[in-house]
């Protein structure tokens, strides 16, 4: 059996600076198996994988390839392919304004001219083996994303590869070219290539994998055979459980059913999101749950307009309203807190307080500045009442640590005093004491006749704040959870599709 | 010629790319408005010696316009071509008529005719541009300064090191022009004139001299390692990086292609005036931008084809033709159209891809 092997990894670590990325990890690769690597965001996947293709060097451990006898050394992504280790990544790194035959050979030909009739048969030779649907003659920008993927797979299958890198190759498919490209995906298992799959889709895993690995946090959590291990303990491992001091809070409302409906979305859609419908009540927190790709984000992205909505009617105390971009859902009292604080939030070299005044300014219009005097009032009051630790109202909001400048945005938003307010993982990366302030913030707005909807990763987190839990599978909402099935086990059951049978 | 576009297609069996749409594009507009012409002001636009006078007064524009289309392609700008061919035009003339010391010295000791100072004009030339291609370039794509930046600078340098050399306007010796300007004469695209004589179409070298460098380059682009090279790194510079290319090295090359044939262009500009001006070949460069546009070859890179931009010079110089013909002789109309019809291919061009790609879709 210790033949088959063609690529372990031993021990490996790498720090960041303040981060311990990957502590003491193992991986472990088959000829002809596709090895599934799962974990949460952070949990150190891509890392792992930039470690291998060269991209980062690591400070420990050991790689060995087959056919080296001694443990190699991967300095750069070109020195991983010379290994026969290729790497096909979620945004597809060949040239859309070239033809599929030239994308297949460019950069690898020696000659100083183009034989383009020997290039485009063998192109064509190429791609009819392995079943790709494109033809060599064809501009790769106009064929979908789907086929360009796997034009980046034969490419690196043409060049000898025996570690295939397939980094979230599913994440931007449908239903039908996912289906193409694990067709292919098991071509290249008959034919002895070792695939790594990193993934986020549950169901994918376990269509086309053999074994999984799963990493939280940085560390090996362990190495399973898919058909060992079922879906629901797939989750609980990947997310594991999370012991904290918060127990103390709870959301003791329960939905009354008497309250008045604030917001109502009837099929809204957006360029990234499916259908869906949605409301909120008054004073009510709910919350999106699901994994990191299913959807969650998207959904109140478009709730917010923050993607370009593409249909649906939305009703803001009953009366028709029209939400097609931020500004639209700023003025009907809506507040959205972003998912990507440092790229959507945050304004790093503005000061605090510039950053504090910003949505209500953009509500007052241009032609009505908020007056210094009113703008360092304000800073101050929300400095102090959401106690941000900052050196000064005019200090650099870049410079504040993770946590504080997540209380910046929350007190932009809170400064326009909305009536629906928007958390996308305001919780993430920033220290307990900070996560349970900003928990409690949310049931005092709540009960102050604020509506807030919560997104975390954190399913007790959830459980928490949220009186009504919206899961989300694969872009769809999949099932609502309220009062006694508020629970981990209910949650995660329902996040991997068992939670239907019974209902 | 639209029937031209679509025997292409249907021949390859494959949807046209967006070069050779936009290729397409051009060459009809150009025809088109060829044929409007000869139709509505008749004229000039009947007898073939006014497409040669077209050629004739801007072979040097079609052979900057090839170099900045290859450097277009590779997604880099370059705002010097003009200003390097008045520079090497100036040098030229200056040579010619001896007023650059050293190499009067050099023809003497070697003890050449008077005609081999031609000879040393056109070294003269290739070196200034080979010159201004290599700093360029090695700024450009091994320091990765702004290329604009970097141009603009050149520019200001070629026209400055114009009035170094002579403030006053130069002229080439009699002489020796009647040697450059000599014209290829075609008998069978001759017209008759007043008395009924025929008047052979007359053609300079610098035309045929052009009309080889589109040929050449047309090939590079499409034949040669490094032409597909360019237009990988302008599709995508971080995807022509995995793909295992040398992306400073390709950036590199398209400049100094691009300061050679700036050189050839000033040299050419010289045979066709015979004097050399500080404000030679004003404003070429933004000729040449507009016509590499013209042609089909995007600012942003990875499409463009030279015999679009050929289409393209021939384009612009018939609007300014055309424009003269119909009898608005100030020179604001011709800026004013060359603005309008500009703005208009543009508009074309990002619609006809835009409904292109979104079909896709």
């Amino acid at each position: 059996m210790k033949d088959d092997i063609i690529l372990t990894m031993r021990g490996i670590c790498k720090s960041f600076p303040g981060v311990r990325a990957l502590n003491n990890v193992d991986f472990t690769l088959r000829r002809g198996k596709i090895h599934a690597l799962m974990g949460e965001n952070g949990a150190g996947k891509s890392t792992l994988i930039k470690v291998l293709t060269g991209v980062y060097s690591m400070d420990g451990g050991e790689i060995r390839i087959e056919g080296h006898d001694s443990p190699i050394i991967i300095r750069s992504p070109q020195e991983a392919q010379n290994y026969g280790i290729s790497t096909v990544y979620q945004e597809i790194s060949l040239c859309p304004n070239l033809t599929v035959a030239e994308n297949l050979y460019i950069g690898r030909d020696t000659s100083s001219t183009v034989d383009w009739k020997t290039r485009e048969k063998k192109a064509g030779e190429l791609l009819e083996g392995l079943g790709i649907p494109a033809r060599p003659r064809q501009q790769l920008g106009s064929i979908s994303l789907a086929v360009q993927q796997m034009v980046a797979i034969a490419r690196a299958v043409d060049t000898d590869c025996k570690v295939l890198i397939l980094d979230e190759p599913t994440s931007s498919l449908d239903d039908n070219e996912v289906e193409m490209l694990f067709r292919l995906m098991r071509d290249l298992k008959t034919r002895g290539v070792g695939i790594v799959f990193v993934t986020h889709f549950l169901e994918q895993v376990y269509e086309v994998s053999d074994q999984i690995t799963v990493l939280r946090n940085g560390e090996l959590v362990g190495e399973y055979e898919v058909d060992k291990l079922p879906q629901v303990e797939l989750v609980s491992k990947m997310i594991g459980k999370t012991l904290d001091e918060l127990s103390t809070i709870k959301n003791k409302k329960a939905p009354s059913g008497e309250a008045e409906v604030l917001y109502e979305a009837e099929e809204l859609s957006s360029t990234e999101s499916k259908k869906f419908d949605f409301h909120i009540d008054k004073g009510e927190v709910n919350g999106f749950t699901g994994l990191l790709g299913s959807g969650r984000s998207e959904s109140v992205r478009a709730i917010f307009g923050a993607d370009q909505v593409t249909g649906g009617i939305i009703r803001i105390h009953g009366k028709k309203v029209q939400i097609t971009k931020p500004i639209d859902a700023m003025k009907n009292g809506i507040g959205y807190l972003p998912e990507d604080r440092k790229r959507d939030g945050i304004i790093a070299d503005l000061s605090v307080r510039d950053n504090i005044i910003l949505a209500l300014q953009v509500l007052r219009g241009m032609g009505h500045p908020i007056s210094r005097q009113n703008a360092d009032a304000f800073a101050d009051e929300y400095i102090k009442a959401l106690n941000i630790k900052t050196a000064s109202r005019e200090t650099p909001v870049g410079s504040l640590s993770g946590g504080n400048q997540q209380k910046v945005i929350l007190a932009r938003w809170l400064l326009t005093h909305p009536e629906y307010l928007i958390l996308d993982e305001p919780t993430r990366g920033i220290d307990v004491g900070t996560k349970a302030e900003i928990q409690r913030l949310v049931l005092k707005l709540a009960e102050e006749g604020v509506s807030v909807t919560f997104i975390s990763s954190e399913i007790e987190e959830m459980l928490r704040t949220c009186s009504r839990l919206i899961v989300m599978r694969d872009r769809n909402i999949v099932g609502e959870l309220t009062g006694a099935d508020l629970t981990q086990e209910r949650v995660m059951s329902t996040i991997v599709g068992r939670g239907d049978d019974h209902e | 010629m639209d029937e031209k576009g679509l025997d292409i297609s249907r021949r390859h069996r494959e949807p046209i790319t967006d070069t050779q749409l936009l290729l397409t594009i051009t060459i009809c507009i150009f025809v088109c408005m060829y044929v409007a012409a000869i139709l509505i002001w008749g004229g000039g636009f009947k007898k073939p010696q006014m497409l040669f006078d077209i050629l004739n007064d801007n072979a040097y524009l079609v052979i900057i316009s090839c170099g900045l289309t290859i450097v277009m392609i590779t997604g880099s700008i370059d705002i010097s071509v003009a200003g390097v061919t008045a520079l090497v035009a100036m040098t030229g003339v200056m040579i010619l008529n001896g007023s650059m010391p050293f190499f009067s010295v050099l023809q003497a000791s070697l003890g050449l005719a008077d005609s081999s100072r031609i000879v040393f004009a056109a070294l003269m030339a290739l070196l200034i541009g080979l010159l201004f291609g290599l700093v360029q370039g090695y700024l450009i794509a091994y320091l990765e300064i702004q290329p604009f930046i970097i141009t603009l600078a050149g520019m200001f340098f070629a026209r400055g090191m114009i009035t170094i050399l002579s403030v006053d306007p130069q002229k080439a010796p009699q002489a020796l022009l009647d040697i450059l300007q000599k014209r290829i004469e075609i008998n069978w695209l001759g017209s008759p004139n007043k008395n009924g004589v025929i008047i052979p179409a007359r053609m300079e070298v610098g035309v045929v001299i052009a009309i080889l460098i589109v040929i050449l380059v047309f090939c590079m682009l499409r034949k040669m390692r490094i032409g597909r090279s360019f237009y990988a790194v302008g599709g995508n510079r971080q995807s022509a990086l995995m793909l295992g290319l040398n992306v400073r090295k390709t950036r590199f090359m398209a400049h100094l292609f691009c300061g050679i044939l700036s050189g050839i262009a000033g040299f050419v500009f010289m045979m066709h005036t015979g004097a050399g001006n500080a404000t030679n070949a004003t404003a070429g460069e933004m000729n040449a931008i507009a016509s590499s546009i013209i042609g089909g070859t995007l600012l942003t890179g990875g499409v463009g084809n030279v015999i679009g931009t050929f289409f393209g010079v021939l384009t612009l110089s018939t609007i300014k033709a055309i424009v003269t013909t119909s009898g608005l002789r100030d020179p604001w109309w011709q800026s004013i159209t060359t603005g309008a019809m500009l703005c208009l291919f543009i508009l074309l061009q990002s619609v006809i891809l835009m409904r292109r790609h979104r079909n896709k879709h």
